[in-house]
């Protein structure tokens, strides 16, 4: 099979699932590589967070955050279209 | 901005690997499989495409084991339950397979705990609660009485099943996909040999040769629904599950059935509905919620025969009279014999003026209650933990002080067009026997990937089972060195997108399929439409297939994905071609054949390919028999495994 360069650039998608706390996150990539859909690319640069690289993919499960050593340092949240509305009970 | 591909470039390698045993599709019923190969001593490879630790449907979680009818507390027998749902289901049922589900769903929740998964309330966080079992320490769910459902913390499953996996010394390859079967046609029959894969990562070509096989990939998605902007939470199961298993089976000559079955869209947070569990209602992890209407006036809850429940406990027991009630996965508008208690129905809520919208008022519940579906269920239930539980709490939900708003009348929380479909609640897949054993020898299939499947107690009983009797019949196989040819011509075909420069994006492909199948084969189906469905699926075909393009081997993966819902799409318009009539259990209309479930029609039709032709056959429903006998007749050599499970 002849050989052909593998590139890579973010695609773009109007909602953003996933976001770093740069200052809080260790670079262990452990949320990558627990991501069954594999929408996380390790980042070239040691001890940096990886990066969102197919972000309309995301399935919403939640496992990188809960794989994260460090709490705040990645953050799941889903579209403003699916952030359901609570009421306060009246007295 | 462009990025270098963080992996090596393998896409000139190959990988030959041999197993006793090898199991596609790592999610719940492949590592069952897989683990129960290892205990007989076999070699074992699970090929997954994601990372098994979190992979599958209920890679992050879920909370209610069904059927765990053989539990020490249960009232129920495995024959009860397992009838009652063939029943439910009018024969449109896996009768095998769910029989198998209970008689030893409860064996493999055990197997769980032993792994370290936590399946009881060790620590007495709800000690003295209705619902817990003060002896065992189990919770229990929807029927109390009959104690056969069974709350867990399935947040911890996926992760302890992968380090008995590893414990065991299965060969565990992920980030791999499987992309076709191997198969040997001996004295006329065929036989499983292997299967073909790729390095998600890499691009490394994988060759795997097994005596036997089993098949754990789910079911088939993204055929009716799709979103280009959030491919991710278009459909309810995980994203990479769209049916490759599915698709290769159909290629290799494998036999279908039910695949005419499709429901009106239940799950799409890309659109109408949102995600899963985070709205207010009272189905599944929610029952038996507390509703209001928008003046916060308490909706009644009633039981079967109409008559208005005074208290919250009584939600949770059987009607006079009634045996015990199905809650649950596939359970949608259960029969009389089977309904449980239930909220008015919504057409006599109108009617008698309550207001929209309604909300869920967890305040007014006991505070067991309150605190086990809000904080155990929502937190163990799948894609709930994180993006449910934490995001709703950090914007400031409280259940004791908030109501949580409901957007629909159901669980489903959104209101679909008739032709945004979903294979959903008891869809076709493989047909099979009392093995689990495909048409093709040496194979068999588990999980979601079996007709009429539906949950998690369901795939790890078929799995282990699958796992079991691909273990025993090893023996007969010898490993086979697959045809060079055909291993070349599978090559070519996935590498293809590779070497397309300026083509088409797969997305553009997925998009096109899944506005085909909504007007070719929607809500409502006849002969021409589904006829010229198939044509422009073969247009795309021969004519766009050849243009898409890719970068790497993450974009291949998602290229082949739709390659394999093509062919997906094409198996479901041939099969709703074979049935010439309209069945309700079915979910199927047709106009040019109205009438509904006519004992001519009355059974399974199947569909499989053979040398380029499509094959079908009619099979009774009730083709495996008595359920109790034909387990005992096939399950002599599980007996003393089985009585090991039976204490505590
Ligand atoms: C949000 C959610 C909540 C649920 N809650 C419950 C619940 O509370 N109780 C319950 O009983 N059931 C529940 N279910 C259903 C239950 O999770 C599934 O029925 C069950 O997990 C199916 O198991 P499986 O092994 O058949 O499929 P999965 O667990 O989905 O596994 C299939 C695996 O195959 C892999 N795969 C797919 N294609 C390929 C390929 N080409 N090559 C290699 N690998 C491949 C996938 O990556 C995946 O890991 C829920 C489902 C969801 C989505």
């Amino acid at each position: 099979m002849k050989k052909v360069e593998f590139t890579a650039a973010p695609v773009s998608s109007s909602v953003m699932p996933i976001v770093f706390d740069s200052s809080l996150c260790v670079g262990c990539g452990r949320c990558a590589s627990v991501c069954q859909v594999d929408i996380l690319l390790p980042d070239a640069g040691k001890g940096n967070h990886p990066l969102v690289m197919y972000p309309g993919e995301c399935y919403y499960c939640g496992s990188c955050v809960m794989a994260c050593p460090v709490e705040g340092a990645i953050r799941l949240r889903h579209p403003l279209m699916n952030q359901t509305r609570f009421v306060e009970i009246e007295k | 901005m462009e990025y270098v591909w963080p992996y090596a470039n393998e896409m000139d390698r190959e990988e030959q690997l041999f197993a006793d045993v090898l199991v596609l599709g790592g999610g719940m019923a492949g590592c069952y499989a897989a683990i129960a190969a290892a205990r007989r001593g076999k070699q074992v490879i699970l090929v997954e495409k994601g990372a098994t630790v979190r992979s599958g449907a209920a890679g992050s979680g879920f909370d209610h084991w069904e059927s765990a009818c053989t539990n020490p507390c249960s009232k129920v027998t495995a024959e009860e339950i397992a009838n009652a749902y063939i029943h439910e289901q009018d024969g449109y049922s896996n009768g095998i397979a769910h029989y198998i589900e209970c008689e030893e769903g409860w064996h493999r929740l055990k197997d769980m705990e032993a792994f370290g998964g936590k399946i009881r309330d060790t620590e007495g966080e709800f000690a003295g609660a209705d619902f817990r079992d003060e002896k065992t320490g189990l919770l229990f769910a929807y029927d109390y009485e009959n104690k056969f459902t069974i709350r867990v913390w399935g947040s911890t499953f996926k992760p302890a099943l992968y380090k008995e996996l590893q414990r065991q010394g299965v060969t565990v390859c992920d980030r791999t996909e499987a992309t076709a079967l191997l198969v040997k046609e001996e004295e006329g029959k065929k036989r499983g040999i292997g299967a073909l894969g790729m390095d998600v990562h890499t691009g490394k070509f994988k060759i795997f040769t097994a005596r036997t096989t089993v098949l754990a990939m789910s079911r088939p998605a993204r055929v009716w629904l799709f979103d280009a902007d959030q491919v991710g939470l278009c459909e309810f199961r995980p994203t990479q599950s769209i049916g490759s298993g599915h698709a290769m089976g159909y290629r290799a000559g494998m036999e279908f059935t039910m695949m005419e079955k499709s429901v009106q869209g239940e799950f799409s947070a890309a659109g109408r509905s949102f995600p899963p569990y985070s709205t207010g209602n009272n189905h599944n992890t929610w029952y038996a919620a507390t509703m209001v209407d928008a003046r916060g006036v308490e909706i009644p809850y009633v039981d079967r025969d109409g008559r208005e429940l005074k208290t919250v406990r009584e939600r949770y027991y059987p009607a006079k009279g009634q045996k015990f009630f199905l809650k649950g996965g596939v359970i949608d508008n259960p029969k009389y014999e089977y309904r449980g208690p239930e909220t008015l129905a919504f057409d006599e809520l109108m009617r008698r003026g309550y207001q929209l919208p309604f909300y869920a008022d967890l305040s007014k519940m006991p505070e067991e209650e309150r605190r086990v579906i809000w904080g155990m269920m929502v937190g163990e239930e799948g894609k709930t933990k994180i993006p449910v539980l934490q995001n709703l709490t950090r914007r400031g939900f409280d259940p004791v002080r908030h109501r949580l708003q409901s957007y629909g009348t159901g669980w489903q929380s959104a209101a679909f067009l008739p032709q945004e479909r979903q294979l959903f609640g008891a869809p076709g897949g493989i047909f099979h026997d009392w093995n689990l054993e495909t048409n093709i020898a040496g194979i068999y299939a588990a999980g979601d990937q079996l007709y009429a499947s539906d949950c998690c107690g369901f795939a790890a009983a078929t799995g282990y089972y699958a796992g079991r009797k691909a273990a025993a019949s090893c023996g007969r196989y010898t490993l086979e060195t697959p045809e060079r040819e055909e291993i070349l011509r599978e090559k070519e075909r996935l590498y293809a997108p590779l070497f397309v420069e300026e083509g088409m994006d797969w997305r553009e492909l997925n998009k096109a399929i899944a506005k085909a199948m909504q007007n070719y084969c929607g809500g409502v189906k006849n002969d021409m439409l589904l006829r010229q469905g198939l044509e422009l699926l073969d247009s795309y075909e021969t004519d766009f297939v050849p243009r898409l393009a890719c970068r790497n081997p993450h974009e291949l993966m998602r290229t082949h994905e739709v390659l394999d819902i093509l062919t997906v799409s094409r198996l479901i318009l041939q099969a709703c071609l074979l049935r010439k009539s309209s069945s309700a259990p079915l979910c199927f209309a047709r106009s040019d054949y109205p009438e509904t479930d006519p004992t001519k029609d009355d059974c399974f039709i199947t569909i499989w390919q053979e040398a380029g032709e499509i094959r079908s056959r009619r099979v009774p429903k009730d083709y495996y028999g008595d359920v109790k006998s034909g387990y005992e007749a096939h399950n002599q050599d599980y007996r003393e495994e089985a009585a090991s499970y039976e204490k505590g």
